[in-house]
């Protein structure tokens, strides 16, 4: 029967992954696609905890967190359209206009 | 090796080749595809762990609504992905090695500490159903409900205006 | 103010300070208003202000009758500071009256000629709105004197001692773009007031030591310890003396430093009556009269005195035997009876010297007076031969006339008694006088002075008789000279006599030195009497006969040598061609030794080989090299200044620009490199941002694992 570390270590795994995604792809919609995975494996632990500790309330949060990354991608692909729409590349080391 | 957990292997392994395999595609769709994957998966989890409700809206949501959307601007905006040099040589190593040294920091966190058998402790009946939901999310959580819906009003009026083109004289 | 009431109980001692006071406020008109007013206006002021002066002195002799012990008449407070208390004081006492009396009275009647003979001068002269200013500085000498005479500490006198050495100086110089060269006349002044400052530096000194042995400067506490500091002190009392000694050879014209007075002929007449024969000059011996109690406790001091006294007599004397200008002539006789008094006043014969004193001044006025108007008779002869087209001229008058013509030499003079007389009868008197020919005033003085000096100091004694004689020749060869004989120029046969209101004085002044010796006749002792009241050492002096016989028979064997020189030998020597005619008959018998006396033994010359210009030298050595090229040049500019310079160059370059500035400017500089390397963390790419932040978390975590 999977402990509950086996699903904590899961999603730690997961979560790496996802921050390579973030640090490693230079396209904004595959990073903000690991960016989902790390919210994933987030609400993966929310379950597992709440499954463990006979609560409910890991599964409402796992609710609301579902909704604003909703949300969340929304806004984000608009603005990565808005971003293609200016510079006709969406090459994320291309926006270097805040350079110092 | 019990079958709860030899389902659990298979399904974690799925899990994270497809999280590999998006991480690594060199193209954009087939990195969508590999995290749909991902969310499917994660979905049998979800019902592994006795939350139906979430597993549904796991597919409904993510898997269906999200990466839709993903699927959709991939379209609108190209999926190339010219393999340029990165900017800074070190980035990629450290960003592995990083990853490797959390990876490790998060595995001795979890096994440093005293973990349950999830199998000792039956769950209540209807535990992660809809109407053991429904009753918290109403009672409880409402206030936090009433400002997600908020929240997605204002994600929808965002993502129209940031998306808007110049206005016509 | 009724008769009855004429003389108050107290006597007119409250009337001291108006001896100040009217000539100051003569003075004073002059200056503010006496630009507006004519020449008689001008002199009647002065003459006022000096005669109103004598008006309060009689008043206050008169006063002195009645309370003779005197008084001390306080006018305010000068000095107050810790011990010392000085204030303005009139002492009031029959000395001080004397010298008040016979500097007015003389004074007046100086004031008076003065008016007719400067009306001439200035006009010779050629500056005739020059006139009010001798008036105001003979009105600012009488103010000195008074202050001198009158006062009742030894500051206050010195304040017009000093006085009337400006006055003096003044006065020589009133021409003073006249004279040789044109700077004759201020170079005599400068003569006068610097060799007078050197007599004032021994004055000051015996003033410092007074305070010092005394504590005060005032007389009558002063001569009250005499006593008792010569007990203990001699040294310091004697010290003093000395001093005073020194101050008195420069005011009173006696050796060493007797030598400006000659120059001071260079003044106008009058100048020469009042203040080098009258009454400056007097100042020294009115000091020592006045010291008396100081000088009789030591004995060494007064045969120093005496002693300076009488060889001045004797050498002053001899040196006016061999003068030709006749204001030279009377100053060496003024110089020489100043002799005779200082060494009278020396010997502890104050009442012989300060008679003798009187005296002269009434008879050396009168005959510093007449010389003038004798000067002035032959100036106007002269004018009168140069302009006159009527008078005929030689070749050789016309090319005389282009010499320089001295009309104060005796040589051009001659056979003025004819064109001059009243002016040669007051001569007559006044000379006679000097001579001390009975019954005329210089007689009863200069034997009174001879007897106290056989009794008290036989060396002394000779050398006065001795210097007697001479006085008597060079009074008869003077007189020889200028009045009798032929008029040896055209100008002095063409003189003309001077008018009254200069010959009116002179008559005065001729009854003053006739009579005047009934001041003190041997046995009425009138003024021994009044003296007494004030010097406390007077003694009657006693009429010998051998002596008072001595010097009449040697004054006439003077005269009569004289006669016989400048009559009958002049007249031999007359037959002579004019080449090898000698201007005096006098050298012809002396030779040499004639020389000598007519350049008066080279003193001048030696003063200033020996003093003057190794002085001169000295002080443009220091002047030039030490304070010149070393001390400013070297060690301000070179080694001050460029030191100074280099200093702060090295502050400020090296230091403030190069160490405070570079760490001012280091600092912006490390500011702005720090940044250019710190902005390039803002690379712009968010993949590195990222990075970092993953970073951080792992940090962290790791950090919180291992805690």
């Amino acid at each position: 029967m999977p402990s509950l570390a086996h699903y904590i270590v899961l999603s730690a795994v997961l979560f790496t992954i996802g921050a390579l995604g973030v640090l490693i792809r230079r396209n904004p919609i595959v990073i903000f696609m690991s960016v989902e995975l790390m919210l994933n494996s987030a609400n993966l632990a929310f379950v597992a905890f709440a499954r463990a500790y006979q609560a409910v309330h890991g599964q409402i949060f796992v609710f609301f967190v579902m909704t604003v990354a909703a949300a969340e991608v929304a806004v984000g692909l608009a603005l990565i359209v808005a971003i293609f729409r200016t510079k006709q590349t969406i090459d994320i080391d291309q926006m270097s206009m805040l350079k110092g | 090796m019990t079958p709860d957990f030899a389902l659990f292997l298979i399904l974690a392994l799925v899990a994270v080749a497809s999280a590999l395999g998006m991480l690594f595609s060199k193209n954009a769709v087939y990195s969508a595809l590999y995290l749909i994957i991902n969310f499917g998966t994660v979905a049998v989890f979800y019902l592994l762990l006795s939350a139906p409700f979430i597993a549904l809206a796991q597919v409904t949501v993510y898997a269906g609504a999200i990466m839709v959307l993903f699927l959709f601007v991939i379209m609108l905006l190209g999926a190339e992905q010219t393999g340029r040099t990165p900017a800074r040589w070190w980035n990629q190593p450290l960003a592995l090695f990083l990853g490797a040294l959390l990876l490790v920091e998060g595995v001795y966190l979890v096994f440093s500490q005293r973990s349950t058998l999830l199998a000792d402790l039956a769950p209540a009946e209807g535990f992660g159903g809809p109407i053991t939901i429904g009753e918290t999310l109403f009672n409880q959580y409402l206030l936090p409900f009433e400002a997600t819906s908020i929240l997605l009003l204002v994600a929808m009026v965002g993502a129209i205006v940031l998306t808007r083109r110049k206005a016509r004289p | 103010m009724l008769l009855s009431e004429a003389v108050p109980a107290g006597g007119f001692f409250y009337l001291a300070p108006w001896v100040l006071f009217f000539p100051l406020i003569g003075l004073l008109v002059n200056i503010l208003i006496g630009g507006r007013l004519g020449e008689k206006a001008i002199g009647g002021i002065a003459c006022a202000a000096s005669g109103l002066t004598f008006v309060v002195a009689v008043l206050l002799a008169v006063s002195l009758a009645n309370h003779p012990e005197g008084q001390v008449v306080p006018l305010a407070d000068w000095i107050t500071i810790g011990d010392l208390r000085l204030r303005w004081a009139f002492q009031v006492d029959t000395l001080s009256v004397t010298m008040m009396l016979a500097v007015s009275s003389v004074g007046t009647l100086i004031h008076i000629y003065s008016i007719g003979y400067m009306h001439e001068d200035v006009r010779l002269n050629g500056d005739p709105p020059r006139f009010r200013r001798f008036f105001v500085f003979l009105n600012l000498f009488i103010l000195a004197m008074m202050v001198l005479v009158s006062s009742d500490n030894y500051l206050m006198l010195f304040v017009g001692w000093e006085g009337v050495g400006l006055c003096s100086y003044l006065l020589i110089g009133f021409w003073y773009e006249k004279g040789k060269d044109g700077i004759g006349n201020a170079i005599a002044a400068k003569k006068a007031f610097v060799t007078n400052r050197i007599g004032d530096f021994g004055f000051l000194i015996a003033a410092f030591t007074i305070f010092v042995a005394f504590g005060t400067f005032e007389f009558g506490p002063i001569f009250a310890k005499a006593g008792a500091v010569s007990a203990v002190a001699p040294g310091l009392i004697l010290m003093i003396t000395l001093f005073m000694l020194l101050g008195v050879t420069g005011k009173s014209a006696q050796l060493p430093l007797y030598v400006w007075l000659p120059d001071a002929m260079a003044g106008p007449t009058p100048v020469s009556a009042l203040i080098h024969a009258a009454t400056m000059v007097t100042a020294g011996v009115y000091l020592v009269s006045r010291s008396a109690p100081l000088y009789v406790q030591v004995p060494l001091a007064q045969n120093s005195v005496a002693l300076v006294g009488g060889l001045t007599a004797l050498f002053a004397a001899t040196i006016a035997v061999g003068q030709f200008d006749i204001k030279k002539v009377l100053a060496y006789s003024t110089i020489s009876q100043l002799g005779f008094m200082v060494a009278a006043v020396g010997m502890g014969a104050f009442v012989a010297g300060m008679f003798h004193l009187v005296a002269h001044a009434f008879f050396k006025g009168l005959l510093f007076l007449s010389s003038g108007s004798v000067i002035q008779g032959v100036e106007h002869g002269h004018h009168h031969v140069e302009h006159d087209p009527r008078l005929k001229k030689t070749l050789k008058q016309r090319h005389a006339a282009h010499q320089p013509f001295d009309p104060q030499d005796m040589r051009n003079m001659g056979g003025l008694r004819r064109r001059m007389p009243t002016t040669f009868w007051v001569y007559l008197i006044g000379a006679l006088a000097l001579a001390g020919i009975f019954p005329l005033a210089g007689f009863w003085s200069k034997d009174e002075i001879l007897a106290e000096a056989r009794l008290l100091n036989p060396t002394v004694y000779w050398l006065l008789v001795i210097a007697a004689f001479f006085t008597a020749f060079y009074v008869g060869r003077q007189i020889l000279l200028v009045f009798f004989g032929e008029p040896r120029t055209e100008a002095a046969a063409h003189a003309r006599e001077s008018p009254p209101v200069m010959t009116v004085p002179l008559i005065i002044l001729a009854a003053l030195s006739a009579f005047g010796g009934a001041l003190n006749l041997p046995g009425l002792h009138t003024f021994t009497l009044w003296m007494e009241h004030t010097l406390e050492f007077v003694h009657a002096g006693e009429f010998n006969l051998q002596v008072a016989g001595l010097s009449t028979l040697l004054a006439l064997v003077a005269l009569a040598l004289a006669w016989w020189l400048y009559v009958r030998r002049a007249a031999e020597l007359a037959r002579l061609p004019v080449q090898k005619r000698p201007d005096d008959p006098l050298r012809a018998m002396l030779g040499p030794l004639f020389t000598l006396l007519e350049n008066k033994y080279w003193v001048d010359e030696l003063y200033w080989a020996a003093i003057l210009n190794p002085y001169i030298a000295a002080s443009r050595f220091l002047a030039e090299v030490v304070d010149g090229r070393f001390w400013h040049d070297w060690f301000h500019d070179t080694l001050i200044t460029s030191g100074f310079n280099l200093l702060t160059r090295l502050l400020s370059v090296r230091i403030d620009l190069g160490v405070i500035d570079a760490i001012a400017n280091g600092l912006g500089t490390f500011t702005q490199r720090a940044a250019g390397s710190l902005r390039r963390v803002q690379s712009g790419y968010v993949r590195y941002y990222a990075l970092s932040v993953f970073l951080g978390v792992v940090v962290i975590l790791g950090y919180l694992i291992l805690r």
